[in-house]
């Protein structure tokens, strides 16, 4: 086994709204190996991001409030270090891409200067270093002509060449760990490809660990080692990958499963739909959050939010069912 | 291409040209070609669905069908009436059958509007319905959608993002329309909503008889809904086909490396598959390549691609693909007559 590299427990992420305050996530706990590939799966609103920006330190505070936990990097926690310290990982060691690589480049800076810039900050590069390894950074995701497209602005990239510059950007300073959120989703299918394409192969260069935040669980299954299902603000399912796919063990992994339409499929089955829609967050839930809507739901459920029970060897769901047999699981 | 009488929406070459402007005087300097050369048919009761990436001019056509764009050229018949040759007001008269759904649930409804208004527009602009029938049709075509009727007085901030959607399908079906272009109808959703519209769309198709052209980038969404696929890349349809056969049996290059592109939730598939990586962005829809548009991307492309555009021809029974290095499957045709039965 390789050694672990972070180690996030109980972390619990706040924001006052005028409408009261949102619980965005509720104790979420996991673990990162060196050079493994996490995939953290969930819909709008499930904390998937939110628990991300918040290891990072990343969400403005206020309105948001870190309420709980800890985020154990290297032997030090993440969220107790002063800012100078955190501003020293973020982009160093940890570093992070985003959904849309239009807004988060800046639209009035060259493409060559917002790669230089992290190399000079953080790994003290002279402008002429910097250049010289913005070239090779930009040649190895495959941007032609690298040495002329320095001086372009982003608006002269397209989508998918953008989010290639966010991943060079991202990777200039040799991080140990790389964030990605929904990186693909903004793209089409076939620029997607190319990208996850990448991403697999940087991985193998560099050696970096990677947390791939998505929606998709088709994106998931090519990329990732080991997968968390969030739902209202908590991980509901963790499993390797494999194990996942053959076993899913929580209802709400089983139906999302299970909503998407199988490429593969000759007739024409009705789709599996979760009926209702994702919590509001304004208490935080004392019961399962899935509860309202989920087939296997017993009385147990409203009374009792389930922890994580073990499933199987590094497979664990938060549900009080066995839906393989009905039968009902007791907290250890 | 199919009986006449059934068929309800029929497209011949239709373009949608838009005009660049340049210099002090807007002199027009060339034209982005969004849809250059389009056919296809749609059958009563049929879905087509219309994939393509970004840029590729689906969803042009569709508001071309709707007479949202001035087509530049060709023909777009409903039933045995030319949509073109239309004045104004016969046309108005014709959107009664011809409705639209668009992707964001977010930015088509009016946030000042109630649902009962925006449900009611279209009944009023036709004279439909008056005093007391309005609210009882609102609340028919609610139910309809799957919606609680209590919501009526309610605004769209109000509601999720599949709600919205929904409210945006009972604006549409509120003429009792035979044809319904959806544009991305599910692309804002989350997943496990995105079923849940998705089943909407079959079950009103089902109870009210209609005809979808399903506009879409989500393929496998796409193969589950439609009938027949038609596939887009810069402004033309390279590939047509019956949704089990383009799927089994993709002939252009494109259709191929954008099947193999979808991503498949099963880790196992990756191991087994690997994927075709397509190089490079679609070039500019301002200038497209001289001879096959694909050939710039194509694996398989040479010099005969360069002469000229390659014909849309029927390959197989159905199966229309535009390509010089269309090679036939070597199954029999046996053993795709048997698949098209199941």
């Amino acid at each position: 086994m390789t050694s672990e590299i972070l180690n996030v427990q109980g972390l619990e992420t706040q924001f006052n709204t005028p409408e009261g305050v949102v619980h965005a996530v509720n104790g979420v706990d996991f673990k990162l190996n060196e050079g493994e590939t996490l995939g953290i799966v969930g819909e709008s609103g499930c904390g998937k991001s939110v628990s991300m920006l918040s290891i990072l330190r990343l969400i403005q505070q206020p309105p948001g409030k870190i309420v709980a936990g800890n985020a154990m990097f290297k032997g030090q926690d993440l969220l107790q270090m002063s800012n100078d310290d955190i501003r020293r990982v973020r982009g160093g060691q940890i570093s992070m891409i985003f959904q849309d690589p239009m807004t988060s480049l800046n639209p009035v800076m060259t493409i060559g200067k917002q790669l230089a810039e992290p190399l000079m900050l953080h790994l003290g590069f002279s402008q002429e270093q910097a250049r010289n390894r913005s070239i090779e950074l930009l040649e190895q995701v495959g941007i032609p002509r690298a040495a002329d497209r320095l001086k372009d602005y982003p608006h002269q990239y397209s989508g998918g060449m953008r989010q290639r510059v966010m991943i060079a950007m991202a990777l200039s300073c040799a991080p140990q760990i790389l964030i990605a959120d929904e990186p693909t989703t903004a793209l089409d299918v076939t620029i997607q490809a190319q990208i996850v394409d990448l991403v697999i192969r940087l991985r193998e260069e560099v050696g970096m660990a990677i947390i791939w935040i998505t929606h998709d669980l088709g994106v998931v299954a090519s990329i990732a080692h080991r997968v968390n299902v969030m739902y209202g603000g908590f991980v509901i399912e963790e499993a390797l990958i494999d194990e996942l796919y053959r076993r899913p063990s929580h209802p709400y992994t089983v139906g999302l499963l299970g909503s998407l339409p199988q490429i593969q499929a000759e007739g024409r089955k009705r789709l599996y739909s979760i009926d209702g829609m994702p919590p509001m967050l304004y208490k935080k839930p004392h019961s399962c959050p899935f509860a309202p809507r989920c087939k296997w739901v017993i009385e147990k459920c409203r009374m009792e939010n389930p922890p994580l029970l073990p499933i199987e060897e590094g497979h664990r769901a938060a549900c009080w069912v066995n839906i393989e047999d009905g039968s009902v699981r007791d907290a250890e | 291409m199919q009986n006449n009488n059934e068929t309800l929406i029929r497209v011949e070459d239709l373009k949608v040209h838009f005009p660049i402007y340049r210099g002090v005087i807007r002199r027009q300097v060339g034209s982005v070609k969004a849809v250059d050369g389009v056919s296809f048919s749609i059958k009563k009761g049929e879905t087509l669905g219309l994939v393509g990436e970004s840029g590729c001019g689906k969803t042009t056509t569709g508001r071309a069908i709707v007479q949202l764009y001035k087509p530049t050229a060709g023909h777009i018949y409903f039933e045995d009436t030319d949509l073109i040759s239309l004045k104004e007001e016969p046309m108005r008269l014709m959107r009664q059958e011809i409705q639209m759904i668009f992707q964001d649930p977010y930015a088509s409804l009016n946030p000042r509007m109630t649902v009962r208004d925006i449900v009611a527009e279209p009944l009023l602009a036709f004279g439909l319905a008056t005093g007391k029938e309005i609210d009882a049709r609102v609340k028919e075509l609610m139910n309809l959608v799957r919606l609680d009727p209590d919501f009526i007085h309610r605004f769209p901030h109000e509601f999720s993002g599949g709600q919205r959607q929904r409210i945006g399908i009972a604006r549409a079906l509120a003429l009792n329309p035979a044809f319904i272009v959806c544009d991305e109808p599910i692309s804002a959703l989350d997943v496990s909503i995105q079923a849940q519209i998705v089943n909407l769309f079959e079950d009103l198709q089902k109870e009210l008889n209609l005809t979808y052209l399903f506009i879409a980038h989500d393929l496998s969404m796409v193969r589950h809904i439609s009938d027949r696929v038609a596939v887009m890349y810069l402004g033309i349809i390279v590939e047509l086909a019956d949704r089990n056969e383009i799927y089994n049996n993709p002939l252009h290059p494109y259709t191929k490396a954008l099947l193999s592109a979808i991503p498949v939730p099963d880790p196992d598939h990756y191991r087994k598959h690997s994927r075709i990586i397509m190089e490079g962005d679609v070039p500019s829809p301002a200038n497209p390549p001289s001879g096959c548009r694909f050939r710039t991307r194509c694996p398989l492309a040479d010099q005969e691609c360069e002469k000229g555009r390659p014909e849309f021809r029927e390959v197989l029974p159905g199966h229309f693909v535009e390509c010089f290095k269309v090679e036939l499957p070597t199954r029999s045709k046996e053993v795709l007559t048997e698949e098209n039965t199941l």
